[in-house]
């Protein structure tokens, strides 16, 4: 970083504005960059050695299975989530910014996408929990018993509050795509003599289509990092991934192996890192147009 | 108008999905066997264990917004004046806590917070470390779009021509001028800390989001009214942000 080539003097003053990054830069090492270095080399380590039978227990058939379950319950809410999302996105997008509804939608979407798993797992519990509102409403009136066998706290009930947060993500990042389409190049197509249905198809959809993908990549490593909700709902077993590094870190031994907490966040961080790498590669499409 | 109709109709299932779980919190929150009391929200304040972890969240919030400000705001603008070239650099490392999942650096840092709690003692007080920088992705870009729309090296330069120091013209003369950003990135991440598990449930610290997750276990209701209450106090708090943000927006435009 530094320039090279003056005199010691010059090369001095030259650095000094540097140094007033110093209090940051330190910050950073030691909360930041320490922690996720620590785990990198933990993975690869055994009661203080190198050895690499943390790593190769990560092919096992257990935290396979684990992996992929994270894998789907990811994919599948970044799916729904991105689709619904966007339609949402478009419901509220022709409101003005200033309006009532446009802020409640925003500040909302703020609360559920980015604050507190737990609180949402709590929700879900009082709507379809064993004496959810919801469960005892189709009880006493329909007959029907739809807490079955507790899938609120599987896979299946993890995809619905998982869905839930990740729709509100798809609106704040995916609105300030759809607002950066000029009202001009609707003007443009129409005086051209398009259709409003060609206007959608061969304007507006590959104008989008970057941002759609990125935001859904965005979403899918949102899910697969997620870790409060899935903690808060699942109290017993560890059905997917970060569930299982709980497991890693809270029971002192897990399969026998003391650092294999350190081998799963790896490869968790592993997947988020090509997952967001190729979120920014489309973000940099996006960005050509927008703005 | 058609395209409204079919608009206005396309929201209502969203509003629903949306809704009912927040409505059945209140329901589920305020029953008692075939009537209503108000146990479960007295809980909020008389539960000892609930009400300390309530304050202890709040003193969090606090301290990771002070301790955030501190830190970032002045670094961001010595960026900008003085050390440019470093503006990348910088962008990156505070938007690195996207790409690395908090469940991850919880897995590091139980080496870092041996020294942290060898220092600074046991408490819960001591998550502030971990919380700037998990809040800092977004306290970045608030600071940051609010930054991008002053002209900080020319009023530096005037106000340094007219003889100010350096802490003067961050202080006294960009800060004012940013104020809008550092606002939204302190509310931001207050309503982030307020919510955050991953840190205080595998650390082993009382934060609100940890006690309402273990007492969900022997009293349902209570966790729900507690939810509840945050989600709400989140929510009022980032409808204000959007208020404060009202300039800023209207520049853009």
């Amino acid at each position: 970083m530094a320039d090279r080539g003056e005199g010691g003097a010059g090369r001095l003053a030259r650095l000094a504005p540097t140094l007033g990054l110093a209090p940051f830069l330190a910050y950073l090492t030691i909360f930041l960059l320490i922690p996720t270095i620590a785990v990198a080399i933990g993975a690869f380590q055994e009661q203080g050695r190198f050895s690499l039978t943390n790593i190769e227990a990560l092919v096992n058939p257990a935290p396979l299975r684990r992996l992929w379950s994270s894998v789907v319950l990811s994919g599948t809410t970044a799916v729904l989530g991105a689709t619904l999302g966007a339609l949402l996105t478009w419901l509220v997008v022709s409101a003005s910014p200033r309006s009532v509804l446009r802020r409640t939608v925003t500040s909302m979407a703020g609360v559920l996408a980015q604050f507190g798993g737990v609180f949402l797992a709590f929700a879900f519990i009082a709507t379809l929990g064993f004496s959810g509102v919801v469960t005892e409403m189709f009880r006493s009136l329909v007959g029907v018993d739809i807490f079955g066998s507790g899938w609120l706290f599987g896979l299946p009930g993890l995809i619905l509050v998982y869905t839930y947060f990740q729709i509100p993500l798809m609106v704040i990042v995916f609105l300030p795509a759809l607002e950066g389409l000029r009202p001009q190049w609707r003007e443009a197509a129409v005086s051209l003599g398009a259709t409003r249905w060609q206007y959608f198809w061969q304007v507006a959809v590959p104008l989008l289509r970057p941002a759609f993908l990125g935001s859904m990549l965005l979403l899918f490593a949102n899910a697969f990092a997620a870790y409060a909700t899935a903690a808060a709902l699942v109290t017993q077993g560890s059905p997917i991934l970060p569930l299982m590094i709980r497991a890693g870190l809270t029971s002192e031994v897990l399969l026998g192996r003391q650092n294999f907490a350190f081998a799963l966040a790896l490869e968790m961080i592993v997947v988020v890192v090509i997952v967001m790498t190729l979120y920014a590669l489309l973000l940099r499409r996006t960005s050509r147009w927008l703005r | 108008m058609k395209g409204r109709l079919v608009r206005g109709l396309l929201i209502v299932p969203f509003a629903v999905f949306f809704l009912v779980p927040l409505l059945a919190m209140l329901d589920f929150s305020t029953r008692d066997g075939d009537g209503r009391s108000g146990r479960a929200w007295a809980a909020l304040v008389e539960n000892e264990q609930l009400r300390e972890a309530i304050i202890s969240s709040l003193l969090l919030a606090l301290f990771t917004v002070v301790l955030m400000v501190v830190l970032l705001v002045p670094t961001m603008i010595w960026v900008r004046l003085r050390v440019p070239r470093a503006s990348r650099m910088i962008e990156f490392l505070c938007l690195l806590p996207l790409a690395i999942p908090p469940l991850v650096i919880v897995v590091g840092i139980s080496g870092v917070y041996a020294w942290v709690s060898y220092f600074l003692g046991n408490s819960a007080l001591t998550l502030t470390f971990a919380y700037v920088v998990l809040v800092l992705p977004y306290a970045y870009r608030a600071v940051d779009s609010s930054l991008a729309s002053v002209d900080a090296v020319t009023l530096s330069e005037a106000a340094r021509s007219l003889g100010a120091g350096w802490v003067t013209v961050i202080l006294r003369v960009v800060l004012p001028n940013i104020w809008t950003g550092v606002l939204a990135a302190a509310f931001i991440s207050a309503a982030l800390v307020l919510g955050e598990y991953v840190f205080a449930s595998l650390l082993n610290f009382d934060t609100l989001p940890v006690v309402v997750a273990l007492l969900g276990k022997s009293d349902a209701a209570v966790s729900v009214a507690a939810s509840l209450a945050a989600l709400m106090f989140a929510f009022v708090l980032l409808l204000l942000l959007s208020f404060a943000g009202r300039s800023r927006h209207a520049e853009r435009t």
